[in-house]
């Protein structure tokens, strides 16, 4: 099993992507930015950060890479692709997901430990979640506010394609509390939260037990590996 | 058609120097004094060029020289033991110390002070401020980890904070967000002296192993100057000199032109690529290019290679053709560095930085010659001796005095004043705890720490709110460091000898506190105009101070900085020197949390309670008063503690562990309890009988060498017997209680006997509101 991890020059977060896929069990095969092949890879994590910078519209650079082109025509031939953070605003400026994410609502960069319900488990993604699980992991972005118009949104609810949810706070404004998001086949899921900062205890989110210790992010790259072995 | 410029029109080369002795020169604009433009001239034999002028005015300012602190700072390189020296890689005078943590890494760390941009600009400020240390730390060959920042700002009431306060927590934000290094920890401080004078210092910490130490120097001859990174532009012309080295006049013109720009993109790029050419073994030296811009990085380059150095000025790429070859040398353009690079690696080196796209320009060479040329367009206009630009700069022994107003200050006690306390009426001391605890200084600061990504690299073990931060190093050992920083300016502004040693030894504790072994001292000493000879006794107190600590606690200062005219007029901050303790856990596993986190656990004080409030958050938050003198420093009390929390730890005996420090005995169960909303009965009786104090001492108190305990009942007889068997004095004052449910923590209690049951959905709502009410 080889899941790729793509590197644009200003991603932060591909060491922890890549952790996060080895500690599921899986080989990890690095994805950069300017060379136009997958190498072969069962599925793809574009990691959060600041791709170029992110001086346009976030991942509006990125979504035009050579690595980004491939990743959409095997997107739509059926990859699993998920984006986190950066790597969901790079899903959506390719048009992988519709919708749009713009500045947190009280125009500040937050972090935080985030609880979210997962509405969706049909997904390559989320499949080894029960549905409507609470789960937390850490929320750290600038520009997460979601927001699409009325009819998507409407599309989206009516089709069950709202992958995640805020609970308790909605922390950067987005509309309809969304957090993350599927395609309609379940082979691409994006969020802004970092499932990959929640996969081993000690280095994750407080839970009510002990510090640092949840790991509700590990399931995610479970459910890829489970989907991939049952493809 | 205009016309051609000609690049080499009216240069003021070595040759017309030579021959237009009597020309002026703006030296005094540049920062320079007369004794030290004729030394120049000494120097050189001849009068400077403009170019040799900018490099010297720059290089000889206060902010690089060090002219008015060396004579004080040697003191951290002599009072030092072998001990001390034995994990010691690289000490004082590089860009950062390098200490061995054990199974083949090392750890670089320093902590800078960006003060004077961030009053001028506080967004860019702040960002370069983060990316300046960031570079050093990455300078010594190792990756970047994490970020602190140790903030001081003026007071909340007045309306200009909210901008300072505003703008500098985005800049850090802004910049150290996008690099991707977690900002694990630092301190926030309102106080109306830092109003004129915000203090932004940062600090940074990488690790590298054994093998990937670099240094900056040029020693081969042949071996190729390259400059990669950003190019070079108009921002923070002569911002050292400018800035940094002089006092802030409230009538002169704006400065804003002298501060940087960052591009935070730009150095996470740079960032990679140089780990990158480090790994490929292709640069034989490298120097970051921040204060003084090229003219640092050629002369410290070849300084410290014992070698010369041939540069063709021309050749740097800059974002504006019409940059002056003054203004080239002076430029502190962000996210440059200069590797030296031997001739038969340029081609794998080019690859690299062609790899990650960063633009690089090859100036020159190192040439076997005691000599720093540079030329532009062919003709020469700098001809040096580098020694004499990086460091045989001026030293000044300057004037010392006793303050003649600090006997009154310190006659000013809390006693002698008779602050009134309110040790009768549970009423008013339960509602002096609230204010107290939700006070700006003592509030949550979770308003300023959200906004800074604390999990980015997966290896942070410990952030804010703990008493340090931890991050891992090995991951397959769980080997790993943590770090705290501490200043009171209070206590320093009382007694800035005992000041620097309270904040040595806060650090210290809050260092052991989380289970790590305290190693090596890093700090950045922020004072008023050493012109002044009432801010250099008091530097002097506070190097002597922390030095004589350093010996006593026997770990040693690795590097720092000095940070002088924080004063705007005639009024001096206190003087602030922020200490950062440096420690190493053998497996990031066996860290201490802060708070509680169970029901039913017993809760010890360590260390002895005196009637110390003179200088204290009481003092200042209920009565609105400074004076007396500080805490009593015990450094043997502190080690004793330090060794003690190591050994239980090492027992895994100690379920939390939280330092005493501002705020007292009140402020440490408050947040012990708030951490993960656990509630606690707490008795002080028995505290008081035995140290002999009243309530609000025993509350508010903040004698030093203290650290507030939670102990497991199954392990209470072993852990009471280890303090017992090392003279550590400990009582129990408590036990731990309900964990509330839900986000209004249900059932939690915080019952302080005599005092009040707080509720501690209350408690967390008073000591969260007060930061997002001043500035949300």
């Amino acid at each position: 099993m080889k899941i790729g991890v793509v590197t644009f020059p200003g991603t932060l977060d591909d060491r922890d992507a890549a952790r996060a896929v080895r500690l599921a069990g899986a080989e990890v095969v690095p994805l950069w930015h300017a060379d136009a092949n997958l190498h072969k890879v069962d599925a793809v994590v574009l990691p959060g950060g600041f791709s170029y910078g992110d001086y346009l519209r976030c991942g509006a650079i990125a979504a035009q890479a050579p690595v980004t082109q491939e990743i959409v025509k095997a997107a739509n031939g059926g990859l699993p692709v998920l984006g986190i953070c950066n790597g969901f605003q790079v899903l959506v400026e390719s048009h992988l997901l519709p919708g749009g994410l713009i500045r947190n609502e009280n125009q500040h960069f937050i972090c935080r430990d985030q609880k979210l319900r997962v509405e969706n488990v049909d997904t390559a993604w989320t499949n080894a979640f029960e549905l409507n699980q609470e789960i937390t992991i850490p929320l750290k972005n600038g520009e997460g506010g979601y927001i699409a118009d009325a009819e998507t949104l409407k599309r989206l609810e009516g089709e069950g394609l709202v992958a995640f949810r805020y609970l308790e706070v909605n922390p950067n404004g987005s509309m309809n509390d969304i957090a993350g998001l599927r395609n309609e086949r379940g082979n691409v899921v994006g969020l802004m939260p970092h499932p990959e900062h929640a996969v081993e205890a000690g280095f994750g989110p407080d839970t009510f037990g002990t510090m640092r210790s949840g790991v509700d992010g590990a399931k995610f790259f479970e459910s890829v590996i489970k989907a991939v072995v049952n493809a | 058609m205009s016309e051609l410029v000609n690049p080499v029109a009216n240069l003021d080369t070595v040759a017309v120097a030579a021959t237009t002795p009597e020309k002026a020169q703006p030296w005094k604009e540049l920062g320079l004094k007369q004794d030290e433009y004729d030394r120049i001239k000494e120097i050189l034999g001849r009068r400077p060029t403009s170019s040799e002028l900018a490099m010297y005015s720059v290089m000889w300012s206060e902010h690089c020289s060090y002219k008015s602190s060396k004579i004080y700072l040697r003191q951290f390189g002599e009072k030092v033991t072998d001990e001390m020296k034995k994990h010691l890689m690289v000490g004082m005078g590089e860009n950062a110390g390098v200490v061995d943590i054990g199974e083949g890494w090392a750890v670089t760390f320093k902590v800078e002070s960006h003060n004077h941009p961030s009053y001028i600009e506080p967004f860019q400020g702040a960002a370069t401020g983060v990316g300046g240390i960031v570079r050093d730390i990455l300078t010594m060959g190792a990756r970047p980890i994490a970020v602190m920042d140790q903030l001081r700002f003026g007071a909340v009431e007045n309306p200009d904070t909210a901008r300072v306060v505003h703008g500098v927590v985005s800049g850090i934000s802004f910049y150290g967000n996008c690099l991707g290094l977690p900002n694990i920890g630092g301190e926030t401080v309102f106080d109306k002296v830092y109003q004129g004078n915000p203090l932004v210092n940062a600090l940074s910490v990488g690790a590298l192993r054994h093998e990937d130490l670099k240094l900056a120097k040029a020693s081969n001859p042949g071996d190729l100057v390259i400059l990669f990174g950003a190019r070079t532009g108009a921002d923070g012309i002569g911002g050292v000199s400018v800035l940094a080295s002089e006092t802030f006049d409230s009538t002169g013109p704006t400065k804003r032109p002298a501060v940087q720009v960052g591009d935070p993109f730009a150095e996470k790029v740079l960032i990679e690529c140089c780990l990158e050419l480090y790994h490929a073994g292709v640069v034989a030296g490298i120097q970051d290019l921040g204060g003084a811009g090229i003219s640092c990085a050629t002369s410290e380059l070849a300084s410290n290679g014992g070698a010369g150095m041939r540069v063709d000025l021309e050749k740097v790429l800059k974002r504006d053709e019409s940059l002056t070859p003054e203004e080239i040398l002076m430029s502190e353009s962000q996210e440059r560095m200069m590797g030296i690079v031997p001739k038969k690696d340029l081609k794998a080196f080019i690859a690299l930085v062609e790899k990650w796209e960063v633009e690089y320009s090859i100036l020159g060479e190192v040439i076997n010659e005691d000599r720093l040329y540079i030329n532009w367009h062919g003709e020469e206009i700098v001809n040096v001796p580098p020694r004499t630009v990086a460091h045989d700069g001026p030293v000044y022994h300057r004037p010392v005095a006793y303050p003649t107003w600090i006997d009154a200050l310190n006659g000013d006690s809390v006693a002698n004043r008779g602050l009134a306390r309110a040790n009768d009426n549970a009423t008013e001391l339960a509602a002096q705890l609230v204010q107290v605890v939700s006070s700006p200084n003592q509030a949550d600061k979770s308003w300023v720490t959200d906004q800074y990504d604390h999990y980015v690299g997966g290896n942070t073990a410990l952030a804010q709110p703990d008493d340090s931060g931890m991050v891992r190093v090995s991951e397959e050992t769980g080997l790993g460091v943590a770090i705290a920083t501490d200043a009171n300016g209070r206590f320093c502004q009382l007694d800035p000898y005992a000041g620097a040693q309270l904040a040595l030894a806060e650090a210290y504790r809050n260092v052991a506190s989380s289970g790590a072994n305290p190693m090596a001292v890093t700090n950045c000493l922020n004072f008023g105009s050493p012109e002044n000879p009432e801010v250099m006794w008091q530097f002097q107190q506070a190097t002597a101070g922390l030095a004589d600590a350093c010996l006593e606690l026997g770990i040693p200062v690795t590097g720092g900085n000095v940070s002088f005219y924080n004063q705007t007029g005639d009024v001096a901050i206190h003087p602030t020197p922020v200490v950062g303790v440096l420690g190493v856990i053998d497996d990031v596993a066996r860290r201490i949390p802060s708070g509680w986190q169970d029901e039913g656990h017993n809760i010890y004080l360590l260390g002895v309670t005196r009637d110390e409030l003179d200088g204290s958050a009481w003092a200042g938050v209920i009565h609105d008063h400074l004076g007396g003198k500080p805490p009593v420093v015990s450094l043997a009390g502190e080690k004793a503690l330090a060794d003690l929390l190591q050994g239980a730890s090492l027992q895994g005996l100690l379920a939390s562990a939280h330092d005493l420090a501002d705020g007292g005995l009140a402020q440490a169960v408050v947040e012990s309890s708030l951490r993960f909303g656990v509630g606690a009965r707490v008795w002080l009786g028995e505290l008081m009988e035995r140290d002999g104090v009243d309530l609000t001492a025993a509350l508010f108190s903040e004698s030093t060498g203290r650290v507030l305990v939670s102990v497991g009942r199954e392990d209470d007889v072993k852990f009471v017997g280890l303090c017992e068997a090392r003279n550590v004095p400990v009582l129990r004052i408590g036990v731990t209680d309900v964990k509330g449910v839900g986000a209004g923590l249900d059932g939690a209690v915080l019952a302080i006997k005599d005092v009040a049951d707080f509720d501690l959905a209350d408690l967390r709502d008073s000591w969260k509101g007060t930061i997002p009410e001043l500035f949300g």
